[in-house]
């Protein structure tokens, strides 16, 4: 300072060039802008509102996308049931009665081969043996069966039917008599506990060849002759020249999902994977990579299961380069939920210390400057509203909406509305104070001397002086509406589903598993909280030291 | 001053009168799906009446037969004579249900209320004393952090880092699983035990404002002229804080704390439904959310009649501690 004055001292005192004047405005400016907590406030407002704002305008997705991902889930491929019903292949053209698998399983298992179904018909199984029966529609004949070599034969090779000479088929019935009783039959069928799997999907195995097929398995033969072709029998396969044509297992298998064949391949696999108590094999899918098939034996009934690429809800995704922030119950991405929510919070925050501010600066503004009954009645209102008791209250009118199901734009609405409504009387406290000592004051006594109307000397002289308690009380009240928004989101009352915001998006810590294990999820909305809230309390308080330099003594 | 306290509580009384009215049809606008499920329940009984007619008389003995502003004089002269119904959902006399539940929310909110006494306002004092130093900027921000954090973050924070990671206390409720086999101290400790990250809480989440006020107000008095005058005479700087300043700035916190007495019954809402603290606050929100129309309605008056007396208790201690009021 002294050399300044050694400097200028050719100046007058008040030469412009050595006393910079400021405007009031400018000084309170100066002031603030010397106040680092308020600068940091402002830092992370302006970044808030970048965040909010912009960044919801540059991010690729939106506050309520969902999105998915693929997700290998054991499911089941195949199950295997061991056969233990007859399986009846039936002869072209002939129709079997529909009680013809309980009638087997009793007649093999009597011995009595010759029995009446429900529908009158009288049917009669040739024992082929190994478990393998002809099915024959049959007549009572009276044949004489002495000295008739085939039946020598057949009994001799403990089979109760056989050919005769002039290619008639008999089955004959001992019932302790001296000769069986015989019957004239007629082929329709073949039962066995045994299934065909083509080789060729698209082939249809005929009639005939499920009768050789299984007649040559019983007879221990290596070959058989159906539809004019001669094939041969390689243990459970049927080759046709050396090319696989069927496997016999007697083993059901039924594919999980329609439309998925199981090939025979697959099915010799899992039969020996099974036979050697293995709980898992390998085989090659379509693609010829090989998939690991788990076995799960229940009763005798196995399943094949395997990992299966699935499309799922991308709940609770770890923060990833997709996705910043990671997404959340309802698989939405949590940045854009974020900047939406900030979106909501900041708008909220202001639309409603706006209405506020209107509100009070009216009511408070009147109340002050007429005095009297006027303020009399006018404050007992504002008495009256703040008594309310502001949470418990926003919790009722909140769980109302929810009753009425309200949609979520007016929910926000309503809510900016609602805490407006229940808010003002701190703002009307302040103006009325405020213009009751500024009405005092000799400016103001002045001001009424020279005579100017009242309307310039509310607008003109008083309200200027009350703006700067209103903005600071505004930019600390913003805070104050910020945070009672997020609890009541917070509280499922507030800003609902799909719409976000800071408190809703934590209401996540409701679920104590959520809260421990996804981090991610809740931590990066409540700082956002945090932040914003404390930054708009110190722009309020630095404001307050601006404009009120009586406290920076 | 008698007859400022007489005045004082006409006037509360009568802003009780306005205040209660206008909660009562606030509350008439709430859902009334109790009743209807109540009644569906009673016309589901063999040979009962049928749900319109339960409806009818569910309503009727709830008082919610009648029009907003008779029903509103109908409940007022009841509770006039301290009779505010059964609570719907706890099933029991509303005062007996609050009998039950408010010495929880009130052992909570004095904890709370002693270590933030405790811990603010010599904080409050430091930093006015030194102003601009490290220490005061440090109480401030400390101060406006706890303005500004959201006491269900908190409290989720507390409970991440206590309960969850290090596995100190339980994540809720008052009593742990063995309390009933604990001896009587152990009970004691046990409930002490699951109080302190509630009371944590809401020290951390209130503390700022005393701290702020009791910094402001000594800065107020440490400028004043008396404070100059002593150290104008020589005084040292302690008997100057200690004696002559801060008794003036216990003028303005005397009545701050005063009139914040009553609060301690109103339960912490947010906290104890957070903790599942089983204090007013946490019934409150139980209540809410079923749709209890009379514990809520109780409540709710029961939280204006706080508020008014805080404000009245406010304003005579005022009048006492300060006798340059009465004269006004």
């Amino acid at each position: 300072m002294e050399n300044e004055n050694i400097q200028n001292e050719e100046m007058h005192l008040d030469d412009a060039a050595r006393v910079r004047v400021l405007s009031p405005g400018m000084m309170v400016f100066k002031r603030f802008i010397r106040n680092k907590l308020a600068i940091v406030g402002i830092v992370i407002i302006v970044f808030m509102f970048l965040f909010s704002f912009v960044g919801g305008l540059l991010i690729p997705y939106s506050q309520s996308q969902v999105f998915y991902t693929t997700d290998s889930i054991l499911k089941d491929y195949a199950g295997a049931t061991a056969i233990d019903q007859y399986q009846v292949y039936q002869a072209d053209g002939a129709t079997l009665p529909s009680d013809i698998y309980s009638k087997t399983l009793i007649a093999s298992a009597t011995g009595k081969y010759v029995f009446e179904t429900r529908d009158g018909s009288l049917l009669g199984l040739g024992n082929v043996g190994d478990g393998v029966y002809r099915i024959f529609s049959v007549e009572e004949v009276n044949k004489l069966l002495k000295k008739n070599a085939a039946y020598d034969e057949a009994v001799a090779a403990d089979k109760n039917f056989f050919e005769d000479t002039d290619g008639t088929t008999y089955v004959f019935q001992d019932e302790g008599q001296a000769f069986p009783t015989v019957y004239k039959a007629t082929e329709i069928g073949v039962a066995a506990m045994k299934s065909f799997t083509p080789f060729n999907k698209d082939e249809s195995l005929s009639f005939e060849f499920y009768r050789g097929a299984l007649v040559a398995s019983a007879d221990g033969e290596s070959s058989f002759e159906a539809d004019g072709k001669k094939y041969a029998v390689d243990g459970d396969v049927i080759t046709l020249d050396g090319a696989d044509v069927a496997l016999v297992s007697d083993v059901n298998f039924n594919a999980a999902n329609a439309g998925v064949f199981i090939s025979p391949d697959y099915k010799e696999t899992a039969m020996a994977a099974i036979d050697a108590g293995q709980d898992s094999f390998t085989f090659p899918d379509e693609d010829g990579t090989e998939v690991e098939y788990r076995i799960e034996n229940k009763n005798g009934q196995y399943t094949f299961r395997r990992f299966q690429e699935t499309r799922v809800i991308d709940t609770y995704a770890a923060p990833s380069a997709q996705h910043w922030v990671g997404t959340d119950a309802n698989g939405m991405d949590l940045l854009a939920r974020l900047m939406y929510g900030g979106r909501i919070s900041l708008l909220i925050g202001f639309v409603v210390i706006f209405i506020e501010v209107f509100i009070g600066m009216i009511i408070g503004g009147v109340a002050g400057f007429f005095g009297g009954w006027v303020d009399n009645l006018l404050m007992r209102i504002v008495d009256i509203v703040y008594c309310i008791p502001t949470m418990p209250l926003y919790l009722i009118l909140g769980s109302i909406m929810d009753y009425y199901q309200a949609s979520a734009t007016t929910r926000i609405y309503m809510l900016c509305v609602i805490m407006a409504v229940i808010g003002w009387v701190g703002i009307a406290r302040i103006v009325r104070g405020q213009i009751l000592s500024l009405r005092e004051q000799e400016f103001m006594v002045a001001a009424e001397a020279t005579g100017i109307s009242t309307y310039r000397r509310i607008f003109k002289h008083l309200i200027p002086n009350v703006v700067p308690q209103l903005i600071v009380f505004a930019s600390m009240g913003l805070g104050d509406v910020i945070l009672a928004e997020a609890t009541l989101s917070f509280l499922g009352l507030g800003i609902k589903y799909p719409a976000a915001s800071w408190g809703s998006i934590i209401n996540a810590v409701n679920d104590s598993y959520v809260m421990s294990n996804y981090v991610f999820v809740w931590l990066p909305a409540g700082l956002f909280i945090l932040l914003t809230v404390l930054a708009f309390n110190f722009i309020g308080d630095g404001l307050r030291d601006a404009f009120d330099p009586k406290m920076k003594r | 001053m008698k007859k400022f306290i007489i005045r004082r509580l006409l006037i509360s009384v009568v802003l009780l009168f306005f205040v209660s009215m206008i909660i009562y049809t606030i509350m008439r606008l709430m859902p009334t799906s109790y009743v209807e499920t109540q009644a569906m329940t009673l016309s589901q009984r063999p040979g009962s009446k049928s749900y319109q007619e339960w409806v009818d008389q569910l309503n009727m003995q709830y008082g919610l037969d009648t029009g907003i502003v008779q029903g509103y004089f109908k409940w007022a002269s009841k509770a006039i004579k301290l009779d505010f119904g059964d609570s719907w959902y706890f099933n029991q006399p509303v005062l007996q249900k609050f009998g039950n539940v408010i010495w929880y929310s009130f052992a909570l909110g004095l904890a709370a209320f002693v270590i933030e006494v405790l811990i603010a306002i010599p904080a409050g004092i430091i930093a006015a004393r030194k102003q601009y130093s490290l220490a005061d900027y440090a109480i401030t921000v400390i101060a406006l952090i706890g303005i500004s954090l959201p006491s269900f973050f908190f409290a989720t924070i507390l409970k991440y880092i206590f309960s969850i990671k290090l596995g100190w206390v339980d994540l809720y409720g008052i009593v742990s699983r063995m309390h009933e086999s604990m001896s009587d101290t152990g009970k004691v400790l046990d409930m002490v035990r699951h109080m302190i990250l509630p009371t944590l809480t809401l020290v951390v989440v209130s503390i700022g404002s005393l701290m702020r006020y009791t910094r402001a107000n000594m800065l107020e008095v440490l400028n004043s002229d008396y404070i100059r005058t002593a150290r104008a005479k020589g005084l040292s700087e302690n008997r100057v804080i200690n004696h002559h300043a801060f008794r003036n700035t216990l003028i303005p916190i005397v009545t701050l704390l005063g009139g914040s007495l009553p609060g301690l019954f109103g339960g912490a809402m947010i906290t104890e439904t957070l903790f599942q603290i089983p204090g007013i606050g946490y019934t409150f929100y139980q209540c809410v959310t079923q749709g209890d129309i009379p514990f809520v309605m109780f409540y709710m008056v029961f939280m204006a009649v706080l508020i008014l007396l805080g404000n009245l208790i406010a304003d005579i201690t005022y009048a006492l501690v300060d006798p340059r009021v009465r004269v006004n």
